[in-house]
């Protein structure tokens, strides 16, 4: 039971590096629906929504890497 | 071709693992790490491999310059110093923590590692060698090209040949990313973004490619480019902005919130452009090791099981090539964009909205 207890277990690792996962799909598929629905909208404003698109996906994967490489660092420590 | 390399890259790892188990974890640390040599794959036995110069300062024992060869991976002691590899942990028991594989220690007269001993590693590694390749390729290209732009051809006459490559990429960059973010002083900066975005871009494409380093996957590499893109907004920094920072215009409440948040804002920024960079590009190779590396996990298992899955996880290795290919272009383009951002954010007079980019052309009309 303490090796449970124990946070710096590898598979606790993996567990968060997965938790980020999910973190950045429900976020990334967020920013990629309001751009379609956007597109939708208005098709002429497509490269506009679409370089948002790319800058908003890209900051929200910078914070789920940031939690995926904390995964990484305890499942290999 | 490249799948073969890397497939053979992998083979060779494995044809030693006969004796041991084997260990995807190290393989792949090892792949995507830092090394004295370009190690390309092993065939019966013997490392085929490039080796690169290994620069030591010891204050006891002065400058030591020689070819990384010397040290035989790690099966050689060469002017008192060696290079240390799991075997030599393994037989001689040495203390994990302390002595990690892949350093260079200086030994003692017994022939022990000797972790007293100061030693400086100022050694021309592989993530140095392949900077320094793709630094004097991108000044060969530009300077190419800028050439042809002083003799008139684009100028005067229609562009020609690499400059057709070049000119969408630059007006992009200065319209999307100088003019919207930066405004009228979008000129300044200019060269720092274009060479942000070059550097950034050249060093994701060259890592792609099997047999390489992996340069932007090194946080030393990605955190320089932070530091200086640190310096960079703070130069541009104003007095409205410290104002801001220090007396923001909201209720006394939230201001003392604001405080810790806004000082530790002024760092968290260019952090999060080091760690972005850095875990994307470091992902992306693990990820495409990985799938290889699953290969021979099945094999192990089972000959025919790791036959019979190679075609898919090479296929699905391509895949993942393919999307690193975007994702270097990407992360290049995101990190010179949210450095324009932070600098548009540092300007005074944040409250004008500088919105210059509202009227520019279409530079790339995809």
């Amino acid at each position: 039971m303490t090796t449970l207890l124990d946070v710096m277990q590898p598979g606790y690792g993996a567990i968060g590096a997965g938790l980020a996962a999910i973190g950045a799909g429900i976020g990334i598929g967020q920013v990629g629906k309001g751009a379609v629905e956007g597109i939708a909208r208005q098709p002429e404003a497509s490269n506009d929504i679409r370089a948002n698109m790319i800058l908003a996906a890209a900051l929200v994967e910078g914070v789920a890497l940031l939690a995926a490489v904390a995964g990484l660092l305890v499942a290999v420590k | 071709m490249s799948q073969a390399q890397d497939t053979d890259k992998a083979t060779g790892e494995t044809g030693r693992k006969e004796a041991t188990k084997l260990d995807p974890a190290k393989i792949i640390l090892e792949h995507v790490g830092d090394g004295h040599e370009f190690h390309f794959f092993t065939f019966h036995q013997r490392p085929v491999s490039i080796p690169l110069p290994v620069i030591l300062y010891s204050p006891a024992k002065g400058w030591s310059v020689f070819m990384s060869s010397r040290f035989e991976h790690g099966h050689q002691t060469y002017d008192g110093y060696r290079l240390l590899n799991e075997e030599y942990i393994g037989e001689n028991n040495l203390d994990e923590k302390i002595f990690k594989p892949g350093r260079i220690w200086a030994v003692n007269e017994a022939g022990q590692p000797d972790p007293s001993i100061k030693l400086y590693d100022l050694s021309l590694t592989r993530n140095a060698v392949q900077m320094l390749i793709s630094v004097l390729l991108l000044i060969w290209l530009m300077t190419g090209v800028a050439g042809k732009y002083e003799k008139g051809q684009g100028v005067t006459t229609a562009p020609s040949g690499f400059q057709n490559v070049i000119e969408p990429v630059v007006v992009f960059i200065r319209d999307e990313v100088g003019k919207a973010n930066l405004g009228d002083r979008y000129e300044k900066y200019m060269p720092y973004l274009l060479t942000v975005f070059f550097f950034i871009l050249i060093n994701n494409l060259i890592g792609l490619v099997p047999g390489t380093a992996n340069v932007t996957g090194n946080i030393a590499f990605t955190a320089m480019l932070g530091i200086l893109a640190f310096i960079a907004i703070m130069f541009s920094t104003g007095k409205h902005y410290w104002l801001h920072i220090v007396n923001p215009p909201v209720p006394w409440g939230v201001k003392v919130i604001m405080w810790p948040v806004e000082v530790m804002g002024i760092f968290t920024k260019p952090f999060a452009l080091i760690i972005r960079l850095f875990a994307n590009m470091i992902s992306g190779h693990i990820i495409i090791l990985s799938f290889i590396i699953l290969i021979f996990v099945f094999g192990a298992m089972n000959t025919a099981l790791g036959w019979g899955t190679s075609p898919f996880f090479v296929l699905l290795s391509i895949f993942i090539y393919l999307i690193e290919i975007l994702v270097a272009f990407i992360q290049a383009y995101i990190f010179a964009n949210l450095t324009a951002v932070f600098i548009g954010q540092a300007f005074e007079g944040g409250h004008e909205e500088g919105h210059g980019g509202e009227h520019h052309q279409e530079a790339v009309v995809v």
